[in-house]
């Protein structure tokens, strides 16, 4: 069959996609609903906010400070009623978009809906608001033996709603899942700004799994103004290696084999040698300088089973040539290795003015591969490609690292992106592990979407979000026709995440 | 397309005449609380299946997707019925990687061939089943059924990580993909789980895999009540312990495990014989992990005042999963005149049991109860007989467990029940606060309502 014109948005959308300058009269009901000091709409303010941890750039015409449901719903009403989009945002730590104000409009920032509102730690749930950040939950909890599982690397400033409407995961995903493997209930703001529940807190109630639709739809079906998240026991036992190889080949051999063999670890994390020597330089964990690429894995569960597992890993480790399996002595050494992995991103900040996370995603007996063709395809362009990322579960996090100032190098950057994303999805792979399409990546969704995936996922997104009025211009291709891949235009941005 | 040329002809150019059934015996096998099908189809391939639902939609034909048929009883009579779709035509195994632990298999494959391919490489899907003689894997995940191992390893919606089905368009749609961790696009997968096929026919479904337990052992603890029996099942769950399952077994259910054993010539452990509720904990793992755990249930038995205490053999403690884990299929065919709740609430204490009892005892209907593990419980009501009175007294019995369950802030469903009883009660109870949300998800599915209507939550 010919390829087919389609055009994912309708002609609504499209219309409300190319408005002008916001009417001040809104900017007015908004400031008496919440309070002047609960709306930001100077144009110095909002420059704050068109930056996520992306390398995309979206200016909001406003940005408002909800502190109740109440409040996002009646938010809700206003911009529909001045035909104005919607996009929440909750600590924008986000790399992929998601939380940027592509077609303008009011941009809802959670970070005062902050409040842990129930802990129930006799049934492992806690109700929170979406402003919470992800790792105050576990701190609230930890007393009793509890966390939540979900860590993002970003943990200790993005925010449980931002991870909702993302899907976020995090280097421990690999045993525990992701953040939709967490939720319980939901209370949501429509579009229309109707509030509903859906989900249970206890258990599956008959009818559709709308939890699961909510969870990972990216702010593009409602608003989330209450999460009830499940909570995990604290595992008896942990035990983090260090396994050191001299070869990127041997390391990503190990995983492969790993996995191949059943064992699940809490945790795979790879550092290629060159990542591994920046992070070094600048927080001190304790990587060998020397070597090629480190895994850092974490079992944890019964001593038994831990003692067992760590055994056995290290056997396969030494069994593909590693030089040394360390085993992390207390927490302190333990918290050193895990700050070298989550505060990476910031080091390699130190070598360029930007840099360029991808977030592909592969079945993990073909990492070896994998990481061969990233590595061709750095030399085909001119770039040093780092590798830094969950090996257990294949989800790859190679890193590019550009002066933005430098037009060519930034197209140079795009282009390897792109052409190490459709390698990923060539060994059967997928766009994105855990940072969510957003804007980023909306144009390449054709490589794994037909039309017919595409006419089913804008229905679902039609029935909640007839105008486009929530979060509009994410997931969808903007592209008029199927089968054509761009790279957006945009000015790219100095941003690194942590 | 003629309206001129009858059904049966129209389709025999879809799938070939020799898939096309229309024999009454057929029809009946295929019957849906005793509805029958026009006809009874056999697609071969995911664009067979496109095409039957593009004609069905355009003449409004109702169709329902069937896999192994064991759970063609779960949810209301269907509206409309018009075609059956027998998947056990498409049993492909698309793709297995072994070494990643991830499988792409179609609807139709049965389950037990299944995980014996799995097996083969030492690994198995977690979706201990009832009926798993004859169930597909499409019909698992669409029945939304529970697992037995559901308190390790989660449901299916945890381990499904993408799926290819036919929308009420007749387009072919898959999301998700075949790697452990996506979050591309809309995670419309996991809203097929438990739709009990009202809003795609699924031709395909991608999981992850796991690897087969070392070894598996089992305990049983006796109480003389429902109270230390719940004392120390709660006890457990604090311990973190891995449990593969953690069941509180009521006395009547106890009694049929024990009939069971009885009935095959097998050794009726101790425990079962008694008029007690019992804890049956089953768990995996390495040999370590097994001693660890087994020394740890007869350290709590002991503390919680056990009457009897007592580690299975791995034969009898296979018998009693399987029991266990089969029990739907033993409940729905105990008595003629039977009904069974699936029921979740927050929390289950022997005052609510005893109120969810309640009824039953009232109307001297027998009653079985079972406490998996995730709290989630099955009673399944027993009449002696079929008639209208037994029907009655059912009917009466299950609106006191629908209204004690909602005031407990539970949700209760009814899996199975007799035809008659269906006329005066929806199975699914009231409907819930989210329901018009559901009705987007359906219309956008299915806007023409050809799947299945009328069967799901509020006649979806």
């Amino acid at each position: 069959m010919p390829a087919r014109c389609v055009n994912y948005y309708s002609e609504k959308a499209a219309t409300s996609c190319s408005r002008h300058l916001m009417d001040p009269a809104l900017i007015r009901d908004l400031k008496s609903l919440l309070g002047p000091a609960n709306v930001l709409s100077q144009k110095e303010d909002l420059l704050l906010y068109e930056f996520d941890g992306s390398v995309e750039k979206a200016r909001p015409e406003a940005v408002v400070f909800p502190h109740t449901t109440e409040h996002v719903s009646r938010i809700v009403k206003l911009a529909a009623k001045y035909q104005v989009p919607v996009v929440g945002r909750g600590a924008g730590t986000g790399l992929s978009g998601g939380a940027l104000a592509r077609r303008g409009g009011v941009m809802i920032v959670f970070a005062r809906m902050n409040r842990v509102l129930e802990l129930d730690l006799e049934n492992w749930r806690v109700v929170v608001q979406p402003g919470v950040v992800n790792l105050d939950i576990s701190r609230a909890v930890e007393h009793a033996g509890l966390y939540f599982a979900p860590d993002p690397s970003s943990q200790k400033s993005c925010t449980i709603g931002g991870n909702v409407a993302e899907n976020s995961g995090g280097p421990h995903t690999l045993a525990y899942g992701l953040t939709t493997n967490h939720i319980a209930a939901l209370e949501l703001v429509l579009p229309d700004g109707e509030i509903v529940r859906v989900g249970s807190r206890h258990g599956d109630a008959p009818g559709y799994d709308l939890c699961g639709l909510f969870v990972g739809s990216e702010g593009t079906l409602a608003l989330v103004t209450e999460i009830t998240v499940k909570l995990s026991g604290k595992a008896e036992a942990v035990k983090t290696l260090l396994a050191i190889f001299d070869t990127v080949g041997d390391a990503s051999r190990t995983v492969a084999e790993m996995t191949a063999s059943g064992i699940t670890p809490a945790a795979c994390e790879m550092l290629d040698g060159w990542t591994l020597r920046v992070v070094e330089d600048y927080i001190h964990a304790g990587f060998p300088c020397d070597s090629a690429a480190v895994l850092l894995i974490e079992v944890e569960g019964l001593r038994e089973a831990v003692e067992s597992q760590a055994a056995a890993i290290a056997e396969i480790c030494k069994a593909n040539h590693a030089r040394e399996v360390r085993t992390a002595r207390d927490e302190r050494e333990r918290e050193l290795l895990w700050k070298g992995r989550r505060n990476a991103f910031g080091a390699l900040g130190r070598l360029a003015p930007s840099n360029y996370v991808l977030d592909g995603v592969i079945p993990r007996s073909k990492l070896p591969e994998a990481l061969e063709r990233i590595h061709e395809t750095g030399k085909k362009f001119g770039f040093q490609i780092g590798n830094m990322f969950h090996a257990g579960d294949g989800n790859l996090h190679p890193i590019v690292l550009y002066d933005l100032r430098d037009t060519e190098q930034f197209k140079r950057a795009i282009a390897a992106a792109e052409e190490i994303i459709r390698m990923c999805v060539s060994l059967g792979g997928s766009l994105t592990g855990e940072h969510g399409v957003g804007m980023e990546k909306s144009e390449l969704m054709t490589l794994l979407f037909s039309d017919a995936d595409f006419e089913l996922m804008r229905r679902i997104h039609d029935e909640f979000n007839p105008d486009s009025s929530l979060n509009p211009g994410k997931i969808f291709p903007l592209s008029k026709c199927c089968g054509e891949i761009r790279i957006r235009k945009v000015s790219p941005a100095n941003r690194v995440s942590s | 397309m003629s309206s001129a040329i009858s059904l049966p002809v129209r389709l025999e150019k879809i799938v070939g005449a020799d898939r096309v059934r229309v024999e009454a015996a057929d029809l009946e096998e295929f019957a849906i609380d005793g509805q029958k099908p026009s006809a009874v189809l056999q697609p071969g391939s995911a664009e067979e299946i496109a095409e039957i639902v593009r004609m069905a939609a355009s003449e409004k034909l109702a169709l329902v997707a069937c896999g192994g048929g064991s759970k063609l009883g779960i949810g209301m009579p269907p509206r409309r019925y018009d075609l059956a779709l027998d998947m056990k035509g498409l049993t492909q195994i698309a793709h297995y990687d072994a070494a990643d632990l991830t499988l792409s298999v179609d609807a139709g494959k049965s389950l037990r061939a299944l995980q014996r391919i799995l097996k083969e490489k030492g690994q198995f899907l977690p979706v201990d089943v009832p009926c798993v003689e004859r169930t597909t894997i499409g019909g698992t995940v669409a029945s939304g059924i529970d697992s037995a191992l559901r308190q390790q390893y989660g449901t299916a919606r945890d381990f499904l990580i993408g799926a290819e089905f036919i929308d009420g368009k007749g387009q072919v749609c898959k999301s998700g993909g075949r790697v452990v961790k996506n979050v591309t696009g809309y995670d419309l997968h996991k809203l097929l789980v438990g739709s009990i096929g009202t809003l795609a026919v699924i031709t395909r479904l991608n999981f992850r895999t796991f690897p087969l337990p070392e070894t598996r052992a089992g305990h049983l603890a006796s109480f003389p009540n429902a109270r230390s029996a719940l004392g120390y099942r709660t006890t457990l769950l604090k311990t973190g312990l891995p449990f593969a399952n953690l069941e509180v077994l009521g006395p009547e259910f106890s009694a049929m495990a024990a009939r069971m054993f009885k009935a095959t010539n097998q050794e009726v452990p101790d425990a079962l014989s008694s008029n007690h509720w019992n804890v049956y904990a089953a768990y995996e793992g390495n040999p370590s992990v097994v001693k660890r755990v087994t020394r740890e249930l007869g350290k709590h038995s002991a503390a919680a005042d056990a009457s009897k205490n007592e580690y299975l053999s791995a034969a009898v403690n296979e018998e009693l999963a399987r029991f266990s884990s089969q029990s739907y299929g033993f409940l729905t065919s105990a008595s003629s005149g039977e009904a069974l709740f699936r029921i979740v609430l927050p929390e289950f204490t022997a005052r609510n049991i005893a109120e969810i009892l309640r009824p039953a005892r009232e109307h001297s209907l027998r009653a079985v109860f079972v406490l998996r593990a995730c709290n989630v419980a099955y009673l399944a009501l027993l009449a002696e007989t079929g008639d209208a009175s037994a029907i009655q007294s059912l009917g009466c019995v299950a609106s006191g467990v629908f209204s004690t369950v909602t005031a407990a802030e539970g949700t209760a469903t009814l899996l199975h029940a007799p035809r008659a009883l269906k006329q005066n009660i929806n199975v699914w109870g009231a409907k819930r606060a989210d329901f018009p949300l559901m009705q987007l998800v359906k219309q956008a599915f299915d806007p023409h309502s050809i799947f299945a209507p009328g069967r799901f939550v509020g006649g979806l």
